[in-house]
């Protein structure tokens, strides 16, 4: 059985202008109890690559520079 | 190379004491093995990351059972307890708790974890339960997990983060000698030869789903997915009681508490459609929650937490309680609603099913020195047996855990273990990335919680529950045999779906075995709906023997603080009554 993607409007947003996860910060993946967060290759940036948040909020809280947000997942809005 | 690819890879450790899991009651557990025996090598390993992990990621708002002198005596809570589990308790572990959490207290007041005080200087008790006050809010209370690190930090304690303990390792004679767990970014293993291992892995709380189907939406840290239970399990303890679930009333939706413990002592109240209240005590037990859901499948449903009759200035308070502390997302929720505490009441549900001892009474069976039934092992906290523990009795028993670890360890040398075990074991873990195609864990996890709610959530009937486990049965087979796990990450949740069919298999069972009505809800057999103390006043005993699942009755303890026949049914009397 072949897999397919399946697209989710992820809950933890990063602001990529405020993210110094390029300067070696990574306290948002580290404390995020769901492992859900992480720097992109791409971009060097702080970002959620798994949809399996409890918005529990370490990642926001924690954050230096105050780049994430935490939003409601939207099946519980 | 890149976070979460599959490497090959195999370390071994050893130490006199293993904890494992961070959250709550591990922290402590390792504090207090250290300071019994400082020569003792002690290992916290935690499948997420110790600064932020379990129940109380986020802080915690209160203290729910404190018993502090001139507010509540030990054997005044432990018959309260008793009371509300129906009288199915080992009162020696609930006095023990009751005894020294004042102690636990008085420590954490030293880390700077500061509790509500009146003019006076006084701990600023609140009564909540039916019979005695132990209620103590935390004005700080978002600091608790930045406390106990530093705690840790300057005990010098070895951490090891994002490692996932999958099996238990015994000696020949039966006793602890190790574990086995994987790295959840890159799959490498880590034996730990250990002389005492204490099990603090949290509550089973991705067992049901959640009504808005977000797998990851659950009342528990979406962490917990009941690997401490799976795993004492396949260890051979026992376990306890599996069958009291743990069933909480929430925030609709947001699934979080809304939470009756801070704003009840302040006046709001659980209320029906016409604003009134219809149970006399809204602390949570298995006959509240029956009332609860009574009234939310009747006319005057559903349930709505009342505030909108307080006081401004009181209003705000529990607001800003609500929206900083343990659940700060609260308040966005809230926002996107367009909701307002002074104007609405707050619909409420009930939740998911779980295992939790916090709440309710499953879990590994231990007596009041944290001991499982296998030596050397230990547990504490939401997955221990110790009955409406919440976060002071993890700490509390979690202490407890640790001193006899540290003692249990110093007279003991490593055990050893077989190595033919540790190699089925990788390739047990490791099988769902040795396939190209198959189900991603994901959708079994999905359907085996699906599952459990269609057939397991109470109230509970006896031919729903022989169907969910022939359909477990069914989703055993695709996990064990066409599960593919594609990088580290979906393995640690290939693994985690392991526990939550373990879990939803052992919740059947137990529930099927006691052929009556128990704890409300908790355990409502429509087809056995009568209490039976002649043939079920008893703990009822999970575990694997023979490599099945077994079931045994197991005598209450003989109480240490007696019960008087009046006051045995004081919980069963939730209902406000109509007066003339």
């Amino acid at each position: 059985m072949p897999l397919a993607s399946y697209e989710t409007s992820v809950p933890v947003t990063v602001d990529n202008d405020k993210c110094i996860a390029e300067k070696g910060c990574t306290v948002c993946v580290d404390v995020c109890p769901l492992d859900v967060l992480r720097i992109s290759d791409l971009t060097g940036k702080a970002y959620m690559r798994y949809d399996e948040c409890w918005y529990c909020m370490p990642c926001e809280a924690d954050c230096p520079t105050g780049a994430v947000t935490v939003n409601i997942p939207y099946l519980l809005r | 190379m890149s976070m979460d690819q599959i490497v090959d890879g195999q370390d071994e450790v050893s130490c006199d004491v293993l904890v494992i899991g961070g959250g709550t009651a591990g922290p402590m557990a390792a504090l207090r093995a250290k300071r019994r025996n400082p020569n003792a090598k002690v290992i916290l390993l935690e499948k997420a990351n110790v600064k932020r992990s379990g129940a109380i990621s986020m802080g915690m708002d209160g203290l729910n059972n404190a018993v502090i002198p001139g507010h509540a005596t030990p054997e005044q809570y432990v018959k309260e307890i008793t009371i509300a589990n129906d009288g199915i308790v080992n009162q020696k572990a609930v006095l023990k708790y009751a005894q020294n959490c004042y102690g636990v207290i008085q420590e954490l007041d030293s880390f700077g974890i500061r509790f509500r005080k009146t003019e006076n200087g006084d701990f600023d008790v609140k009564k909540v339960h039916h019979i005695g006050a132990y209620v103590l809010p935390m004005p700080n209370g978002e600091t608790v997990k930045k406390a106990l690190y530093r705690q840790l930090r300057r005990a010098q304690l070895l951490i090891t983060n994002r490692y996932m303990a999958t099996r238990l390792l015994k000696n020949a004679d039966g006793r602890i000698s190790g574990v086995i767990a994987v790295n959840t970014r890159t799959a490498e293993f880590l034996v730990v030869r250990a002389k005492a291992v204490i099990l603090c892995m949290g509550a089973a709380g991705r067992l049901g789903l959640p009504t808005s189907g977000y797998l990851y939406g659950t009342y528990e840290n979406a962490a917990n997915s009941g690997d401490g239970y799976a795993m004492a399990y396949h260890a051979g303890a026992a376990l306890a009681n599996l069958e009291c679930f743990q069933i909480n009333p929430l925030i609709k939706d947001y699934n979080g508490p809304a939470c009756a413990y801070v704003a009840g002592p302040f006046g709001a109240y659980t209320a029906n459609n016409e604003g009134a209240r219809f149970i006399e005590c809204d602390y949570w037990s298995g006959q509240m929650m029956l009332e609860f859901f009574n009234e939310l499948q009747s006319g005057k449903g559903p349930v709505f937490l009342k505030l909108n009759h307080l006081h401004e200035d009181t209003i705000a308070e529990i607001e800003a309680t609500l929206h900083k502390v343990e659940r700060p997302t609260r308040g966005l929720f809230q926002e996107g609603r367009g909701g307002d505490y002074r104007r609405d009441m707050i619909e409420m549900h009930i939740s998911e099913i779980g295992f939790c001892s916090g709440h309710s009474a499953s879990g590994v069976f231990v007596d009041d020195f944290a001991r499982t039934t296998v030596p050397g092992l230990y547990a504490a906290g939401d997955m221990a047996s110790v009955p409406h523990n919440y976060m002071l009795g993890a700490f509390t028993n979690g202490a407890v855990a640790g001193e006899d670890a540290a003692e249990f360890a110093d007279g003991v040398d490593y055990g050893d273990f077989d190595m033919g075990e540790v190699e089925a074991e990788k390739a047990r873990v490791l099988a769902p990335t040795k396939r190209e195609d198959g189900i991603p864990p994901n959708q079994i996890e999905y359907k085996t919680r699906r599952l459990v709610n269609d057939y397991l959530q109470p109230p509970k009937v006896t031919r729903k529950y022989t169907l969910a486990q022939a359909r477990f049965a069914e989703a055993r087979d695709d996990l064990e045999n066409r599960m593919v796990a594609r990088n580290a990450h979906e393995l640690m949740r290939a693994l985690e779906a392991h526990s939550i069919l373990d879990c939803a298999d052992m919740a059947a069972f137990a529930s099927l075995y006691r052929t009556e009505s128990r704890w409300g809800l908790y355990h409502l057999r429509l087809d056995h709906p009568e209490k039976d103390d002649e043939n079920w006043f008893c703990h009822t005993l999970l575990s694997k023997k023979d490599g099945r699942m077994t079931c045994e009755k197991r005598d209450v303890d003989p109480y240490v603080v007696p019960i008087a026949e009046e006051e045995r049914g004081l919980y069963d009397q939730q209902r406000i009554r109509a007066t003339a």
